[in-house]
């Protein structure tokens, strides 16, 4: 981003977490609350790329290891003569789905939860800087039209 | 496919009319006449409703068969509504799973759902049209600026505008079953008032699932994703659609209404979201959400919530489960991976027989319907046809499983719902007929006016 510029930027999809990450502008004259808003964002912004990154190199990998798996107990290489890849039908894939989800069902639930409270508190700061910018703004505004 | 469905020429709505001034036996009384006008000119409003949303939905369905034939490199992959596009890994991915090719096509097309899975029906023509200028854009970083000549795409993005419609089209199915005489405004206020209390409720269902929808190929383009829009400003429309919405429905129809509209956006925000990632419970709470809209419309006609509201919102319970579990059926990928519960993932079984036992219900709903007085008798029997016929799907679904016969099954659910509630209205059991019946065998026409006179 511009270094001109005074608003945030967001970026194309992370190639791991597929979320896309957001520059924050930092003001010459943040106020305490602003900082706040902005680090509570870094910190979910950052919470959000570790977990989906690890998650979903986790669900890389293992499916993989399944494809292979199964292949092997087919008595079939991961390459077919013409060196595409060998793949499995869904209904085999269904196994593998079913399992994932479930093995993975407690650590949603807490992302769940953290996901909700970051949510709720990055939402709400906004609500309060936004109604700090309004009060301003209208002290402004009246101070220059009583000049 | 769409010419043949813009079907249903004027004259042939002017011969409907016709006959059933005649059936009727309607005398050339002013008051009748006018009452009579009302109801066909509902009648017509409807009907080019529907049609318009037949047109709609074989429109996206040919966007959709039209976009499998592009190269995969180009093409985006949506379960549900929005088209994304591939990089690398997901092309490996891709490639290891045939099941892709289902997402795209299911992606593409929109599926009814009222609140859920009507609501995938509606979204993304646009973005099947974006997706190459998108593919460049996507790549790019953008600032977070709102512009305000962006903002009405972005709102209707964030309200899910089309599935809106269709949540609206249900509700005045509803109120146009009701078995009192139409009136205008009273229809038009509990459109808008639902059609409020819909877009507020999926901005919210939008505001709490955006990590998820980033990670899932039909919800990538969504604008909180994208960063198009701050979630204060969505928070900020969402109370700004849905209280008035409510407002409206309370002080504008009637209070059971609004109360009605006020559960269902409870049901789907608190209920059906966080329900998605805990159990697979939330298929059942979603179709109860799908059911609410046509029994507002009920209650905004008629004021009560009597044996005729709950039939129409049984037919749409039953009807979300074989649309839903079909179109789950290709998506269970993206669900496992984004860690949701769906029957489809966890209880594939479950998921084919619920999906076949529904199918069955709605011929019964359909037979029901007569002896609630709500349709004459012809009602059961045209729509045998095309009950029996997604039934059919449905038992072949269950039978084999598979990513063709879910597909065949999920896209009959796009035509068969509007076509039935059409057949539903046309074969109404008229007002008029049951005072008729009610008159005494000496009664004057006089005396029946007198009673239908506000």
């Amino acid at each position: 981003p511009p270094a001109h510029s005074h608003s945030d930027w967001i970026g194309p999809p992370d190639r791991h977490s597929n979320l896309r990450p957001v520059i924050f502008y930092v003001p010459p004259e943040e106020s305490a609350l602003e900082r706040r808003l902005r680090e509570a964002r870094q910190e979910a912004q950052a919470s959000n790329q570790r977990f989906w990154a690890r998650h979903n190199r986790a669900f890389r990998q293992e499916k993989e290891e399944f494809i292979y798996s199964r292949l092997k107990a087919k008595g079939l290489e991961m390459r077919d003569e013409s060196g595409h890849k060998a793949t499995l039908n869904a209904e085999e894939m269904a196994d593998f789905y079913k399992d994932f989800l479930s093995k993975n069902f407690k650590k949603h639930l807490q992302y769940n939860r953290d996901w909700y409270k970051h949510n709720f508190r990055i939402t709400f700061l906004m609500g309060q800087v936004a109604l700090v910018r309004a009060l301003r703004w209208l002290r402004w505004r009246k101070k220059n039209v009583e000049q | 496919m769409s010419a043949a469905r813009r079907c249903c020429p004027p004259r042939a709505l002017a011969g409907l009319f016709v006959w059933r001034l005649r059936s009727t036996g309607v005398p050339q009384i002013p008051c009748r006449f006018m009452r009579l006008y009302h109801v066909a000119n509902n009648r017509l409003i409807t009907f080019q409703y529907f049609n318009f949303l037949k047109r709609m939905y074989v429109t996206q369905c040919n966007k959709d068969l039209r976009q499998r034939a592009k190269p995969k490199s180009d093409s985006t992959v949506s379960p549900f509504h929005e088209l994304q596009q591939l990089d690398q890994e997901k092309k490996v991915v891709h490639k290891i799973s045939p099941v892709s090719p289902v997402h795209q096509s299911e992606s593409e097309t929109s599926s009814r759902n009222e609140l859920r899975e009507m609501k995938s029906a509606a979204e993304t023509e646009d973005s099947v049209i974006q997706v190459g200028a998108e593919s460049k854009e996507d790549r790019q970083w953008k600032e977070m600026k709102l512009r305000l000549d962006d903002l009405p795409g972005i709102l209707a993005r964030l309200s899910k505008i089309k599935l809106t419609a269709l949540v609206v089209s249900t509700t005045s199915a509803g109120f146009a079953m009701a078995p009192v005489p139409f009136e205008l405004t009273c229809f038009l206020l509990a459109s808008l008032g639902t059609g409020l209390a819909s877009c507020a409720a999926n901005s919210v269902n939008q505001f709490f699932e955006v990590p998820f929808d980033s990670n899932m190929n039909r919800t990538k383009n969504r604008p909180l994703v994208r960063g198009q829009i701050s979630p204060l400003l969505a928070v900020c429309f969402a109370a700004s659609c849905g209280i008035p919405g409510i407002v409206l429905l309370t002080l504008g129809v009637n209070p059971l209404t609004g109360a009605l509209g006020a559960f269902n956006i409870f049901l789907y925000t608190c209920c059906y979201t966080p329900l998605k990632r805990m159990s697979i419970a939330n298929t059942w709470v979603g179709a109860v959400v799908g059911a609410i809209p046509p029994m507002m419309g009920w209650t905004a006609a008629t004021g009560s919530l009597d044996a005729g509201a709950l039939l129409l919102g049984g037919i749409l319970y039953s009807w979300q489960f074989p649309h839903f579990n079909a179109l789950s059926w290709g998506l269970r990928e993206d669900y496992s991976r984004g860690g949701y519960c769906m029957m489809s993932v966890t209880h594939p079984g479950l998921c084919r027989r619920v999906a076949l036992r529904h199918c069955l219900a709605l011929i019964g709903l359909s037979m029901v319907a007569p002896v609630l007085n709500i349709t004459t008798w012809t009602f059961p029997i045209i729509s045998l046809p095309i009950n029996l016929y997604i039934s059919y799907l449905g038992f072949r679904f269950y039978r084999d499983a598979d990513r063709s016969s879910s597909r065949k099954l999920f896209f009959c659910s796009l035509w068969h719902l509007p076509m039935l509630l059409l057949v539903m209205f046309t074969c109404k059991k008229s007002v008029l007929e049951k005072e008729d019946k009610g008159d005494l065998p000496g009664g004057s026409h006089e005396t029946a006016m007198e009673i239908q006179l506000p």
